[in-house]
């Protein structure tokens, strides 16, 4: 195979922290190369310096021997690099061949790009109708546009940013079977992931960058997950270690929940019944929108349902809002980080006086207890190693992972009796993701009853001792991990339910 | 109670009624396309109005008053570009002070011109056309501004909907990160906006205080800009409605007045509150009838823009 981008010695300072450093790779044509690395790692960077999206301090880039260097993207683009973002670069209120339009150097008119779109579409198995607005389609469907937009310019390298974090496996499976089509057309494939499976599934080589250095190159077939994770870490990582509970009372018990989804386009959840024991973890699967938002709703007392639906340690509790379960001892961690588990703009004392206030004392007679609220917040920065200048810093201002682990250690001090946490390591790199389970896994010890709800199956079974899915709104019946196969699983999540959109078109 | 008044005179009166709102609403409009939310429209057209009545009275040249009033209003949304997209300030008080600074200093500038008369600005010849019989004398036989102002309002749509430069303008306004991300310049192309914005709405100025009145007095918009802004949003940032909720509000305006000649029984102070109403109801009802049309703000609206990386 030819040689067709090659990285040289690039180096990249932003003020107080060198984002890459004497980092240096090549690709191949054709190849899928893998970027691995923990959050801050310097991955962003280094493909927005491919991109043409920030200039290098120095080094230098040779694409198809000639020397490359990008002032814009837009001569990225003409160069034949196109990239597939993380968060999506599209626009919801314009419709998908507007969207395409605006990612490409020379659009043709509407019409004849509408063709080509359905064209292109076709042909690598992703359906997808040019005239629909982007707000309506699922996230699978809005990366098919991105990966649609980036093939009609016919490039020589795709890059793509974590592109199966907000992914149904279903959809990841098409997706892989996308790339695999077009690597094997000659176009070079830049991933970049934290997710080892996958790496060791779809990439032919891998680069592993920890603190903006290259510390290894690796062929990922021939290594384990578990030696490419402790790579990108740099120590050895354990597993969450399970000891041998003993199983209490039931402390929370939810019997016949029925509610109608406050979100729109949302689930609603119908006659979800399961009991958590003290020291019991119960994982709670399931496809994204078939009612995990709503049941973390309906349990943290945003949502309120009949009295008895609901019950901590015996007492009726389905009537009742937020502060009143938490009096109870019932703590909540949903999925959405910036604007629902914290307000982006307020401190890191703040965000952790507004749920600790209640079970930390963090006020008398209505003044607030300022020192004792800082000292929550360090106490939980120090606890669970979240990565910020200060605690007065604006909860926006951490990275995902860091933020991630400052809510969820939020509420994990707050020495709960039930915890309900909604995708506790969701875009966590490794070690942290490790960390917060170690976390979980410590309060159920200590006497916790705790429901994990999340996307990742390796998840559910690393930490749960009981196993549910949700499909549509309802909640399967709640089997022992232990002894459960995965196609049982699969069967338990509904089979096809859910995933129609995946394969809609097939 | 109709009786007397001639519906020609009131179609032709509405017309030239709505021009200002028309304008100033239009380029709002693109303003608020591209997300930024300036709500210094009322200080922008007194600008527009004493710049363009100064340059016209000097000159003699209606056309260069124009010309001037665009110029004078521009020169104020540039003082908006400056504060809200390179300084990042808030848009919504740096809005409010323009309004409040335009109408200070236009009062200050027009201290010596008060009543002087403007040169006329001339009539369109349409030949033919105005010799029709009532929509002739109704529709045809207007200053050439009348015209000018309905072919900005398709200009702007046709942009818009159908060129590149407006699918640009729109994702700027619906998401300045993505926009960024593919590698547009989010900051200039909402300064061309809010400059375009302030250069219509001082043409919507200059035409008060050269056509409509015509004559310059202190605050002589009384709220116009206002009036356009609301348009702008019950109009869900479309074109053609703005068009259509300047020449109802034009409308009604012409008909009140000419109800309060004709000694209608109504009260007067009802009649005055009847075109903002009316308009607003209206507008309401035809946002409202579609979910879609309420999501066609654009999302980034107000929101300052800032790349960090």
């Amino acid at each position: 195979m030819t040689e067709l981008l090659r990285v040289e010695g690039l180096t990249k300072a932003y003020p107080g922290v060198v984002a890459n450093s004497d980092v240096s790779f090549a690709i191949s044509e054709g190849e899928v190369h893998a970027l691995l690395g923990e959050n801050g790692a310097g991955k962003s960077t280094l493909v927005k310096m491919i991109y043409g999206l920030v200039r290098p301090d120095s080094g230098s880039m040779t694409l198809r021997g000639q020397p490359y260097q990008p002032a814009k993207p837009a001569e990225a683009r003409r160069a034949g690099v196109a990239m597939v973002f993380q968060h999506f670069s599209l626009f919801e209120a314009l419709n998908v061949a507007e969207n395409v339009a605006l990612g490409m150097e020379n659009p043709p008119p509407m019409r004849e790009l509408a063709s080509r779109i359905r064209a292109v579409s076709e042909e690598y198995g992703l359906p997808l109708d040019p005239a629909r607005m982007v707000g309506d389609l699922s996230a699978g469907e809005r990366q098919r546009v991105e990966i649609i937009r980036c093939l009609l310019q016919d490039p020589k390298l795709l890059i793509m940013d974590e592109p199966t974090s907000v992914l149904t496996p279903q959809e990841v499976d098409i997706l892989f079977k996308t790339l695999r089509q077009i690597s094997g057309e000659g176009t070079a494939i830049l991933y970049i992931s934290h997710k080892l499976e996958e790496i060791r599934a779809l990439c032919d080589e891998a680069t592993i960058l920890r603190r903006g250095k290259v510390v290894a190159t690796c062929i990922p077939r021939e290594q384990t997950a578990r030696e490419m994770a402790e790579l990108m870490v740099g120590t050895v990582l354990t597993p969450p270690a399970r000891s041998g509970r003993a199983k209490g009372a039931v402390a929370l018990e939810v019997q016949g929940l029925s509610v109608a989804s406050p979100i729109p386009f949302g689930t609603a959840l119908k006659e979800v019944s399961f009991a958590v024991r003290k020291g019991e973890v119960l994982g709670i699967a399931g496809v994204a929108g078939n009612g995990q938002d709503e049941l973390l709703l309906a349990l943290s007392g945003e949502l309120k349902s009949a009295p008895g639906a609901v019950r901590i340690d015996g007492a009726e509790m389905g009537n009742k809002g937020p502060n009143d379960r938490r009096r109870a001892g019932l703590v909540a961690a949903p999925e959405k980080r910036l604007g629902h588990a914290a307000a982006p703009d307020m401190s890191l004392v703040e965000n952790a006086l507004l749920s600790g206030v209640v079970r930390r004392g963090l006020a008398h007679r209505g003044f607030i207890d300022w020192a004792a609220a800082e000292a929550f917040a360090r106490e939980i920065v120090q606890t669970f190693d979240v990565r910020t200048p200060g605690v007065h810093v604006a909860a926006r201002a951490l990275s995902g992972g860091n933020l991630q682990k400052f809510v969820v250690g939020r509420e994990l001090s707050q020495s709960p009796s039930v915890i309900v946490i909604n995708q506790p390591t969701w875009g966590v790199d490794a070690a942290a993701a490790a960390a917060i389970r170690q976390a979980i896994l410590d309060r159920a010890a200590a006497g916790a009853a705790v429901v994990v709800i999340s996307q990742d199956l390796d998840e559910l079974l690393e930490i749960a001792d009981d196993f549910a899915a949700l499909n549509g709104g309802r909640l399967s019946p709640t089997r022992p991990v232990e002894g459960l196969t995965v196609d049982e699983i699969g069967l338990m999540m509904g089979g096809t339910h859910g995933m129609e959109v995946a394969h809609h078109g097939h | 109670m109709f009786g007397s008044i001639d519906p020609a005179l009131l179609l032709a009166a509405l017309m030239v009624n709505s021009v200002p709102i028309m304008l100033a609403a239009t380029g709002e409009l693109v303003t608020e396309k591209a997300g930024v939310l300036n709500l210094g429209v009322e200080g922008m057209m007194i600008m527009g109005a004493m710049c363009g009545f100064a340059t016209a009275v000097v000159t003699g040249s209606p056309l260069l008053g124009f010309l001037g009033g665009a110029l004078g209003a521009l020169a104020l949304s540039l003082v908006f570009g400056v504060l809200t997209q390179l300084l990042l300030t808030n848009q919504v008080a740096t809005g409010l002070a323009l309004t409040l600074f335009g109408l200070g200093l236009s009062s200050l500038i027009g201290q010596g011109y008060v009543g002087i008369k403007p040169p006329a600005t001339g009539k369109l010849d349409l030949g033919p056309l105005a010799e029709i019989p009532f929509l002739g004398r109704a529709l045809f036989a207007h200053d050439w501004m009348v015209y000018v102002s309905i072919l900005l309002v398709a200009g702007v749509w046709w942009m818009l909907t159908h060129s590149r430069a407006g699918l640009i303008l729109r994702a700027v306004g619906e998401s300045h990160e993505a926009a960024h991300a593919l590698g547009y310049k989010v900051t200039r192309i909402r300064f061309l906006a809010i400059l375009f914005g302030g250069a219509m709405a001082g043409l919507g100025g200059a035409y008060i205080s050269l056509v409509r009145v015509p004559q310059w007095t202190d605050g002589i918009t009384a709220g116009a800009g206002w009036i356009a802004l609301a348009i702008v949003v019950f109009a869900s940032w479309r074109p053609w409605r703005v068009l259509a909720g300047a020449y109802l509000f034009g409308g009604v305006t012409v008909l009140q007045l000419n109800l309060q000649a004709a000694g209608s029984a109504i009260p007067v102070q009802y009649l005055s509150m009847a075109p903002y109403l009316i308009t607003i109801l209206v507008l309401v009802i035809m946002s409202s009838g579609r979910g879609k049309a309420a999501l066609n703000a654009p999302a980034c609206l107000g929101q300052n823009f800032h790349a960090s990386r």
